[in-house]
């Protein structure tokens, strides 16, 4: 099988253009890290809607949340490391209190920026947005759901935190039009095992169910794309029908998608889980993949984790 | 000719209600910030009623000009100045910091004319410049005024927004501080040295002035050479005194966040009411 492999920035750069022809009130923020994610694409075309502020984060969300407060659509961009991180505090006083129409889109997370090392490597984000009310926490899985939930975000009043990778990913799904904000997506049944993944960490869960397939045991892989509000609906749905989930995310295991899913059953359905992430570590220096294998962020990783599950049983 | 217009017997009325509002809401409420909220009173009475362009029947109206108070620990001249204006019965100053209440500890969004939720400090001069861009995109007439705690500058993000003003040209935002020389823990000048202050704005590209933050002409004044300034911000540094016009809280950093009992608030307040 061909696998085709598609940018989330890319995608993402793309989608602003056509949400800045089709909605003036789309305006974009940059703090020097814009051509790199490529959101100077939105510059180049619409000068007067974007603004570098420099390498000043705070600046930039409390820039977005005035913005908004007079009517605009902020997308606020700059990598995952620095946002939450260095602007949580207007994140949570400026943005999320007022319930301000801003879109946070980080690029960058998790683990696989890769070589530049830990303090560019943001495992903590997940947890900390998600803890933040009203905030929207999406983790997409690859290019052209990107574009999908980040068109619906803007469409979508309030504040929302997208979550991007760096590398390239393959692509899953084949319209745009297959994902919905607040809807988990199955993407394959099973009856033994679910997994319940978000971001680079669905192909992986795809990969591990055809593993495990070979194996006799029938995984159900879930896309939890939202993080939050969670489709605790269909993660509990999933759980009564296969007993025992996975869930799998470039995030550290606490708080974050693994933390929402074990709320979630523990609170109507509790069913054995295991948790595929960072184990509670800083990241390191190294090529993607090589810190995916490293850190367990693998197909091989939720396989096993799923085969211990159904023994422990 | 602008001074003869300004009605100086009634912006001193103004100051003197609201004054008193800020102290028996504070006393009412057994906490809250006196001190800051007395140093900022004439300002927020040249913006509101003489200078800005506003509707209390209409908060939302879009070419309204906006006031931001960063420094959001002084909530209780806000929100007397809002009542004062129109914007809620001033009966309702009464509920600050009372649970059910619209009236927050610090500015909440939700009450009409709060235009930003200040109350972590830093903030707000960022907040007020996307308001000045997005009139800017809009090719609206509206200004945007920023009031800032001298404490406040402390924080580095009041610098890189002060950085961001002059770059995106922003003749259409004023930023205010109002330098009344006291922070929480004491003297600004011994926890966090900021002088010269006029000279780092200064450096930073903006248009300085300072006024005499109790001086209703010079404030105005200096208002009015901040709208008529093209391609830069201006910001008026408004020499204070903290808890001004209560004789024991001037200059009493115990003042920035404690409130005074009902009896000495009733004393004060008739005083300050016939004068």
């Amino acid at each position: 099988m061909l696998v085709q492999l598609a940018s989330m920035r890319d995608a993402y750069a793309e989608v602003l253009l056509e949400l800045g022809q089709e909605d003036p009130r789309v305006v974009v923020l940059g703090a020097d890290t814009s051509v790199s994610i490529k959101t100077s694409l939105f510059g180049d075309r619409y000068p007067d809607r974007f603004f570098n502020v420099g390498i000043a984060e705070a600046n930039m969300m409390g820039i977005a949340a005035g913005l908004a407060l007079a009517g605009k659509i902020p997308f606020v961009t700059t990598y995952a490391a620095f946002v939450p991180g260095k602007c949580l505090d207007q994140i949570r006083n400026a943005i999320a209190y007022p319930n301000l129409n801003v879109k946070i889109v980080s690029s960058h997370g998790g683990l696989t920026v890769g070589p530049d090392g830990a303090s560019h490597q943001t495992i903590e984000d997940v947890a900390t947005m998600r803890a933040v009310p009203r905030m929207h926490v999406v983790v997409p899985a690859d290019a052209p759901s990107t574009k999908s939930l980040v068109a619906q975000a803007c469409r979508t009043l309030g504040p929302f935190y997208i979550r991007l990778s760096r590398p390239s990913v393959p692509t899953i799904y084949s319209a745009s039009k297959d994902v919905e904000v607040g809807k988990a997506k199955m993407l394959r049944e099973g009856s033994d095992i679910g997994i319940i993944a978000c971001g680079i960490m669905v192909n992986e869960a795809m990969e591990a169910a055809e593993t495990l397939s070979k194996t006799g045991i029938s995984a159900e892989v879930v896309d939890s794309h939202t993080v939050k509000p969670l489709d605790s609906e269909t993660i509990v749905r999933v759980a009564r029908k296969t007993g025992a989930l996975v869930t799998a995310e470039e995030q550290n295991v606490i708080g974050g998608l693994g933390g929402a899913v074990a709320e979630a059953i523990t609170e109507s359905h509790p069913v054995p889980i295991s948790r595929v992430g960072v184990r509670d570590t800083f990241g390191e220096s190294g090529e993607h993949q090589e810190l995916m294998v490293k850190y367990g962020l693998t197909s091989k990783e939720i396989a096993r984790a799923a085969k211990q599950l159904i023994k422990s049983r | 000719m602008e001074e003869q217009s300004i009605p100086i017997g009634m912006l001193l009325q103004k100051a003197a209600k609201i004054r008193a509002h800020i102290l028996e809401m504070v006393a009412e409420a057994k906490s809250g910030h006196p001190g800051g909220s007395l140093s900022a009173v004439e300002i927020l009475v040249s913006l509101f009623f003489y200078k800005m362009r506003h509707d209390p029947k209409r908060p939302d109206w879009p070419d309204r000009d906006r006031f931001v108070l960063s420094k959001g620990h002084a909530a209780p001249v806000l929100y007397s100045t809002l009542a004062e204006a129109g914007y809620l019965p001033t009966s309702e100053l009464k509920t600050l910091r009372k649970i059910n209440s619209r009236l927050q500890g610090h500015p909440d969004h939700r009450v009409p004319g709060v235009e930003f939720p200040g109350g972590s400090l830093g903030i707000g001069l960022s907040a007020a410049i996307g308001m000045a861009l997005a009139g800017k995109v809009d090719k609206k007439e509206y200004r945007v005024y920023a009031l800032l705690g001298d404490g406040e500058l402390d924080e580095g993000e009041t610098w890189e927004a002060a950085m961001a003003a002059p770059k995106f040209k922003l003749d259409n935002l004023t930023a205010i501080v109002d330098r009344n020389g006291i922070q929480q823990d004491g003297l600004t000048e011994q926890i966090m040295p900021m002088e010269p202050v006029g000279y780092k704005w200064k450096a930073f590209n903006w248009h300085v002035l300072e006024v005499d933050g109790f001086d209703f002409r010079q404030v105005i004044d200096a208002l009015e050479k901040a709208e008529s300034m093209r391609n830069r911000p201006t910001v008026i540094i408004a020499h204070t005194i903290k808890g001004k016009g209560v004789s024991f809280m001037e200059w009493d950093p115990a003042y920035h966040g404690k409130a005074p009992d009902k009896d000495t608030v009733r004393k004060l307040v008739k005083t300050m009411l016939e004068e």
